[in-house]
């Protein structure tokens, strides 16, 4: 199925649009925010790192936004993006017009700070944890940042681009019992 | 971990329930702190089966990928393969034919009814009743042969991919499907003469783990438990995808917000899925059931987000695509991380002893949390 963005303009129904959303956020921020695209019928841009908690709390409050429902949160790496290596990605809802939006932050891969959410929603607290985990985005004033699926003495981040996956046609491993390298007997 | 175990300069006790523990479902560790009988903190510890399959995702190609989806959450498989074959399919713009579109919404369904048989009869013997275990279990072995004659597994299923699904259905399925939902209905009852009625249950399962809508919201809970407070998050209403908007059904919400709204709203949710397979199962088009797609996959440069309602709430994939045969970077929004987080909250206060029918009816399956 194609979701088409036309089709969500339904001036009976939905008193929200992409359309208002960026008016008021570029009303409110101004140049700050960038980068308004529309894939698939889905109102995406771009803040400045400092500027995310400001962002998401104009559009929690806002009386006619009322983006409360924070339904995701991953990172991105992208290692030839200088200075622009890590984008936070962050997923709001609004259970009141069932629209959603997406934006982003990026961030140094040296210095990863980004402002915590999870003052505003509860579920950031564990979703930063995830993606301090895999990617090493520390979140500045986070109440308890540790990993969460990894093993705690880890001290490298996985999903990071430098780490690849282990080559499937290594013959250096003992690791018979999974059928690979080894002698079977 | 097995340090923290012991007594706390205030005179608490830490417990550890689980990694291997009966009531957890899987391998979750929970360190629990107690005063008394009464829990002061839940500390979840995850990551125990944690595989990494995004990561592994990166080196899939887009038919690949999904098939290690089934592997998260076990008990939606189905439903896990639906999402990523419609993301990969908003990327290639590809449209489904109507035949394949019934199928999976059905087999969907068959898929719910069958996670809410197992969740209900696990609630039920965690609560230490064994026999509604073997009345769930007969109505779920019916589903497991349709699942079985249809795509040739009983569990990690294998069947929708990117265009439709991979074969024809069954030439009995219909026939089959028609004698579930008769055997379904006449046992209906039976359920609620044994569990839901029953003043045992509902004096453990009332008033414990109660969850108000601005809590389950801020915490992101979807799916049944958030229902169970009165929050309409059901994306097959509010995001529609394949013919679920052509379905008559109805979002089941309770205001309860305790574990017995969230019980009630699955056993209700069956018989709404009863209601979608009803109305589709004698309608199924003629045609495809699969459109014509390259046998190498390449989706163009950009995001795709899907996301759909698995037994346990909303799904999530987003695959950032660079232009090649895989993925850049994939993400699963796994219904039961969030709803996990929410544990903490709802327990403090209780005694030790409702944990576990609060635990019980967050539905938890623990490879969707790790991932």
């Amino acid at each position: 199925m194609i979701e088409c963005s036309v089709a969500a303009f339904d001036f009976y129904n939905m008193s929200l649009t992409n359309e208002i959303i960026k008016q008021k956020l570029v009303e409110k921020f101004g140049e700050s925010v960038t980068s308004f695209e529309e894939p698939y019928g889905l109102l995406s841009f771009e803040a400045p790192k400092d500027m995310n908690l400001k962002v998401m709390q104009f559009l929690y409050d806002d009386e006619q936004l009322q983006f409360r429902f924070l339904t995701d949160l991953c990172a991105v790496h992208y290692p030839d993006n200088k200075g622009r290596e890590l984008a936070v990605v962050y997923m709001l809802h609004n259970l009141n017009n069932n629209i959603r939006l997406r934006f982003k932050v990026f961030t140094d891969v040296n210095q990863p700070d980004v402002f915590t959410a999870s003052r505003l929603f509860e579920s950031a607290n564990w979703m930063e944890r995830e993606t301090y985990d895999f990617f090493g985005v520390n979140f500045v004033g986070h109440p308890n940042l540790k990993r969460i699926l990894n093993v705690d003495e880890m001290d490298y981040f996985p999903l990071r681009k430098e780490y690849p996956l282990e080559d499937q046609t290594r013959v250096d491993k003992d690791d018979e019992m999974f059928g690979r390298g080894g002698t079977i007997v | 971990m097995i340090e923290e175990v012991g007594t706390t300069t205030e005179g608490d006790l830490v417990i550890n329930v689980g990694p291997q523990h009966p009531a957890t479902h899987g391998v979750l560790h929970l360190v629990i702190t107690l005063n008394g009988e009464t829990i002061k903190k839940v500390e979840p510890h995850l990551g125990y089966i944690h595989r990494s399959i995004e990561k592994m995702c990166e080196s899939l190609t887009y038919r690949q990928f999904i098939y290690v989806t089934s592997r998260m959450d076990y008990l939606s498989a189905h439903i896990n393969n639906h999402a990523c074959a419609l993301c990969v399919e908003k990327g290639l713009q590809v449209e489904v034919p109507q035949r394949a579109q019934y199928i999976r919404v059905i087999m969907d369904e068959l898929t719910r009814i069958a996670s809410h048989e197992l969740w209900w009869g696990a609630m039920a013997m965690d609560l230490g009743a064994f026999t509604p275990f073997f009345h769930a279990f007969r109505e779920r072995e019916t589903i497991n042969t349709i699942m079985e004659e249809t795509c040739g597994a009983r569990l990690t299923m294998n069947y929708m991919v990117p265009g439709g699904v991979m074969f024809d259905l069954h030439p009995d399925f219909q026939k089959k499907v028609k004698a579930f939902i008769q055997q379904y209905t006449s046992k209906i009852n039976e359920y609620d003469e044994l569990v839901t009625g029953n003043i045992i249950f509902q004096n453990r399962m009332k008033g414990i783990g109660y969850v108000t809508k601005e809590d389950a919201i801020s915490y992101g809970c979807t799916g049944p438990v958030a229902r169970g407070s009165g929050v309409a998050s059901d994306i097959r209403k509010i995001a529609p995808y394949d013919v679920y908007d052509k379905v008559e059904f109805d979002e089941v919400l309770e205001t309860g917000g305790d574990s017995f709204a969230r019980y009630l709203v699955r056993v209700k949710e069956m018989q709404q899925s009863i209601r979608i397979i009803e109305q589709l199962i004698d309608n199924i088009p003629e045609g495809d059931f699969q459109a014509k797609t390259k046998a190498v996959l390449k989706l163009p440069k950009g995001e795709f987000y899907q996301r759909v309602e698995t037994a346990r709430g909303e799904l999530g994939v987003y695959i950032i695509s660079e232009g090649g045969t895989t993925p850049y970077r994939i993400k699963f929004r796994s219904p039961g991380f969030s709803n996990l987080s929410i544990l903490d909250h709802m327990v403090r206060g209780h005694k030790i002893g409702d944990l576990v029918a609060a635990m019980g009816t967050l539905d938890l399956v623990i490879p969707d949390i790790d991932r």
